[in-house]
């Protein structure tokens, strides 16, 4: 939960909440990006973050997402992260 | 050091190694009088047994780990009231899924769930919220755990509930923060720590200098440092260089990720949402003062506490630890799990007695992952 997960902006899809679609190491999923919106939403398409729990909490180069994708992977956390944000789509569908 | 050729780069490694292993013999630590370095994240103490770093780094050096699982450190009549919470008929209970597991005095959220309660895991606080648009009809709770690094996630969500007039969302505060229990455990007269490290995704959000008391007041250093093994070995190596050297300073290992101030965005966020209660329970450690936060009145609307009159805004009924469970002592670093009676008998990762146990950032449960299985049933 506290170590997060690297991914890319692709995309700011509701620029009124702050949200943007992020590629998780090929999972897409909407995160809201207010905490690291300083230069502007439209700036962040292409930018690396580390996301908890759907926020993008800090702006990263390349390199450190690859790096801390690595540790997790180690840590068995990177898939944890993944069960938890596929456990919460069927849980918002009801279907738990 | 056959470990050691796991690591990204080994070289660099085995360099850190021999320069902490010198620092340690420079300053005549031993196994009999170690210097005692306090991880306070538990990723921290997850990727230390992951990579042996306990095993690697010289008998000199003792890790004590720290209070800095937020599943671990809450108490079993918090849990208690997540499951009083669960159990009322129009509630949708939301929660990540650390938090199935941990035992309360009568049952877990898990056991709650299978006697029927609508508990659903989510992956974030905003899927919650998802839920509250869906379901207008229904209240939904969504359990906000978690430090500094989680705590800017539901203050979001709560101002984004606000601005949208959602009326049937609300969160259960459990947000705590590290500095008040940090000074808690250099107070207590029987704790012998040298230094910190310091973590690294609470100082993203809040920055360095709240750890500026530690050297400040209580002449210890401390070192914020990364997650990947090497950016630990060369925290490790930083605070036995202040040691070696006299000093005492808050030194930041992990500056790619974390700047002396922190994330305006994040600090705002929690400002607007939240203020520190008088006091909050811990698991281990009892009440700490200023140690948690609660909503303020202005959000009062999305305060679950307030809501329905239950936890500090209700009558508190707090619960004594299980019989053998010595989860707190563990905690303080007074003990290693190991001593617990009820390590791997009473208490094992599938059957958790104490919340040690439950996760992976728990120090019982990385004691029993990485070796420690092993030893109990020798």
């Amino acid at each position: 939960m506290c170590l997060g997960i690297p991914g890319q902006i692709v995309e700011i899809t509701d620029p009124a909440t702050n949200m943007a679609m992020a590629d998780i190491s090929g999972v897409r999923r909407k995160v809201n990006v207010t905490c690291v919106s300083g230069d502007g939403l439209e700036n962040l398409i292409g930018k690396f973050v580390l996301i908890h729990v759907g926020f993008a909490m800090a702006l990263i180069d390349e390199d450190e997402a690859k790096k801390t994708m690595d540790t997790l992977n180690a840590l068995g956390e990177a898939q944890e992260e993944f069960e938890a944000m596929f456990a919460s789509d069927l849980a918002l569908e009801g279907r738990t | 050091m056959k470990y050691a050729d796991e690591f990204r780069d080994p070289k660099v490694a085995k360099s850190l190694l021999k320069a902490i292993a010198d620092r340690i013999e420079s300053v005549g630590a031993a196994k009999e009088n170690p210097i005692r370095i306090m991880e306070i994240c538990g990723g921290h103490t997850h990727a230390i047994f992951r990579y042996g770093l306990d095993k690697l780094t010289p008998e000199g050096l003792e890790f004590i780990h720290g209070p800095g699982c937020p599943v671990c450190v809450l108490p079993m009549s918090r849990v208690d009231e997540c499951v009083q919470i669960a159990e009322r008929p129009e509630v949708i209970f939301t929660t990540f899924g650390d938090a199935m597991r941990v035992p309360g005095s009568k049952k877990s959220l898990i056991q709650a769930k299978a006697d029927g309660a609508d508990i659903r895991m989510v992956y974030s606080p905003l899927d919650a919220l998802g839920l509250a648009r869906r379901n207008p009809d229904r209240e939904v709770v969504f359990f906000g755990l978690g430090f500094e690094t989680t705590t800017p996630s539901t203050a979001l969500a709560i101002q984004q509930a606000a601005a949208e007039s959602l009326v049937n969302f609300s969160v259960f505060c459990n947000h705590i923060t590290v500095p008040p229990p940090i000074k808690a455990l250099l107070d207590d007269p029987h704790m012998v720590l040298d230094g910190f490290v310091g973590p690294g995704h609470v100082s993203m959000v809040i920055g360095t200098k709240p750890y500026e008391f530690i050297p400040r007041d209580y002449g210890k250093p401390i070192v914020v440092g990364g997650f990947e093994p090497l950016d630990l070995l060369q925290s490790v190596l930083m605070v036995l260089t202040q040691i070696a050297d006299g000093r005492a300073e808050v030194e930041n290992q992990y500056a790619r990720v974390v700047s002396d101030e922190g994330n305006p965005f994040s600090i705002a966020a929690v400002e607007d949402v939240y203020e520190p209660r008088p006091s909050f329970e811990w698991r281990g450690l009892g009440e700490i003062d200023a140690s948690g936060l609660r909503i303020r009145a202005a959000y009062s609307a999305f305060d679950t506490e307030e809501k329905f009159g239950i936890g500090y805004a209700g009558t508190r009924a707090p619960t004594a630890e299980p019989e053998g469970c010595a989860c707190g002592d563990v905690m303080t670093g007074r003990i290693k799990p190991t001593a617990c009676q009820q390590f791997g008998k009473g208490c094992t990762p599938e059957m958790p007695l104490g919340a040690l146990m439950v996760s992976s950032e728990g120090a019982c449960a990385a004691y029993w992952q990485y070796g420690g299985a092993r030893t109990a049933a020798e």
